[in-house]
């Protein structure tokens, strides 16, 4: 999947050597400030690194079209991005975005339950609390149904127990539809209750990595 | 039709009682406003002035070199007072681009403008192409420069919302699209505006020049509407080529935010 050699971005991150495996649940963890938003926007070549090379599938990222890799690889920010409008122009914007068919009603509300928001669809966004912001903007990736999802701390504005719904509605999509999950989170317990691999960093380096070895 | 009032010098002054009159209120209401006000009434009396002695002496003896030269200094003035008056820093490309937008769009109207609607002939005569050419030059200036504030100023306040475009998969276009249309609104707006509330609410500088200098109103209305055509013509070209190609320059060519 992801392959990362001699990556070094500013005076952020310095990575020798990462492997990223497909269709697992990887989690980057690290205080803050160590790199991990920074490598996910590497990843969705949001930003360039300055020297080394990062491959997804092989392929370098310098050689492949950004747009089609973030159609490919859907990153959430750890900031929700939710644009003027209700909820349904924000569960849509994203097909547009992506230039992918729009869906009825029906899905929509669907996705909405998935990520544990009760709201109607023609609820002006702005009006939505911080988690409920999160949520929308976790459904809308979902709606997108991309072959890697990026996620950078999706639960951070949630309480414990509506984080758990939402990590664990996440795993089981992940594998039950046999995608790739890379999340960044602040919470170790979380890494290692369900990923497959933990990426921890520190000062932008990687100083450790328990899981598959690729 | 009445015989033309050939102003004296002394009537000329005193027009200029309205810059007193002005200067006075504001020194009594304390508004430190007077500096700009006699600054900008000197300016205008200086420029005017030397304008109408080199229009004189144009008109006296037309020339495809001078009409030319004139056309340069106007493009090369209006290009830089933008640049000037512009809020924030901009990038040299977007400087490029404000250039080549303001003669591709000033210069393609002109020449449809005199060579079609109006067909003056010869294609340079100065009576025609300059004051022409400055209306069009004004104005389409006037809309860059309300275009670019809003397009800079929207790039950087709703950066978030464009980086948020992308990470969904969106192209610089789409994801720029809201800022752009709106740039072109607020740089078209004042030209529509002024459409509408012409005849009814003030009658157009040109129109009552022409109007005061002796011309039939009729012939003055058929001019005033061919050259608001003109400038609607050539702002909306103008500004549609600056935002289209501006707003790139602020991505680079992986599709990345550069601000």
């Amino acid at each position: 999947m992801f392959s990362l050699n001699n990556v070094r971005f500013k005076n952020i991150l310095d990575i020798k050597h990462l492997k990223v495996p497909s269709n697992k649940v990887t989690c980057i963890v690290g205080e803050s400030g160590s790199g991990k938003s920074t490598l996910l926007r590497l990843l969705n070549n949001l930003i360039s690194c300055d020297s080394g090379e990062i491959s997804f599938n092989d392929r370098p990222l310098s050689t492949i079209n950004s747009v089609e890799l973030r159609r490919t690889i859907v990153t959430l920010s750890q900031q929700p991005v939710i644009f003027p409008g209700t909820v349904k122009d924000n569960l849509l914007i994203g097909l547009k975005f992506a230039e992918k068919p729009l869906v009825d009603e029906e899905k929509l509300r669907q996705i909405l339950r998935m990520v544990s928001l009760s709201k109607e669809l023609y609820e002006d966004s702005d009006k939505l609390s911080g988690g409920e912001k999160q949520r929308l903007a976790l459904a809308r990736v979902i709606l997108l149904d991309p072959e890697v999802f990026l996620l950078d701390e999706p639960s951070s504005a949630l309480d414990e127990e509506t984080e758990r719904i939402i990590v664990e509605m996440l795993v089981a999509y992940t594998k039950d539809t046999n995608k790739t999950l890379i999340m960044v989170t602040h919470s170790k317990k979380v890494a290692k209750d369900y990923s497959d691999n933990i990426i921890e960093i520190n000062q932008g380096k990687v100083v450790n990595y328990t899981g598959d070895q690729v | 039709m009445n015989s033309v009032i050939d102003l004296q010098l002394w009537q000329m002054i005193a027009a200029y009682v309205f810059v007193l009159v002005l200067m006075l209120i504001t020194k009594l209401k304390g508004i430190p406003r007077e500096k700009e006000i006699l600054i900008a009434s000197v300016r205008m009396t200086i420029q005017l002035i030397l304008t109408g002695y080199i229009l004189v002496y144009l008109f006296n003896a037309p020339s495809p070199l001078y009409t030319i030269l004139i056309l340069v200094i106007m493009e090369i003035f209006s290009v830089y007072n933008i640049i000037k008056r512009t809020k924030t820093a901009i990038s040299p490309k977007l400087k490029q681009i404000i250039a080549f937008s303001m003669i591709v769009g000033t210069v393609s109207c002109l020449l449809y403008f005199l060579l079609v609607v109006i067909h003056i002939s010869p294609w340079y005569d100065p009576q025609y192409f300059i004051p022409v050419a400055g209306m069009l030059i004004g104005n389409s200036m006037t809309g860059i420069s309300l275009g670019i504030n809003r397009l800079v100023d929207g790039m950087q306040k709703q950066k978030y919302l464009v980086e948020g475009a992308l990470m969904l998969g969106a192209t610089p276009r789409m994801a720029a699209k809201e800022i752009v249309d709106d740039a072109f609104d607020s740089a078209i707006l004042p030209t529509i505006n002024s459409m509408v509330g012409m005849g009814i609410v003030f009658l157009p500088g040109m129109m009552t020049g022409q109007i005061l200098s002796g011309i039939s109103p009729i012939t003055a209305i058929e001019y005033q509407i061919a050259v608001m055509l003109g400038i609607l013509g050539s702002v909306t070209l103008t500004v549609i080529l600056f935002v289209q190609l501006g707003y790139k320059t602020f991505f680079n060519e992986h599709q990345q935010l550069k601000i």
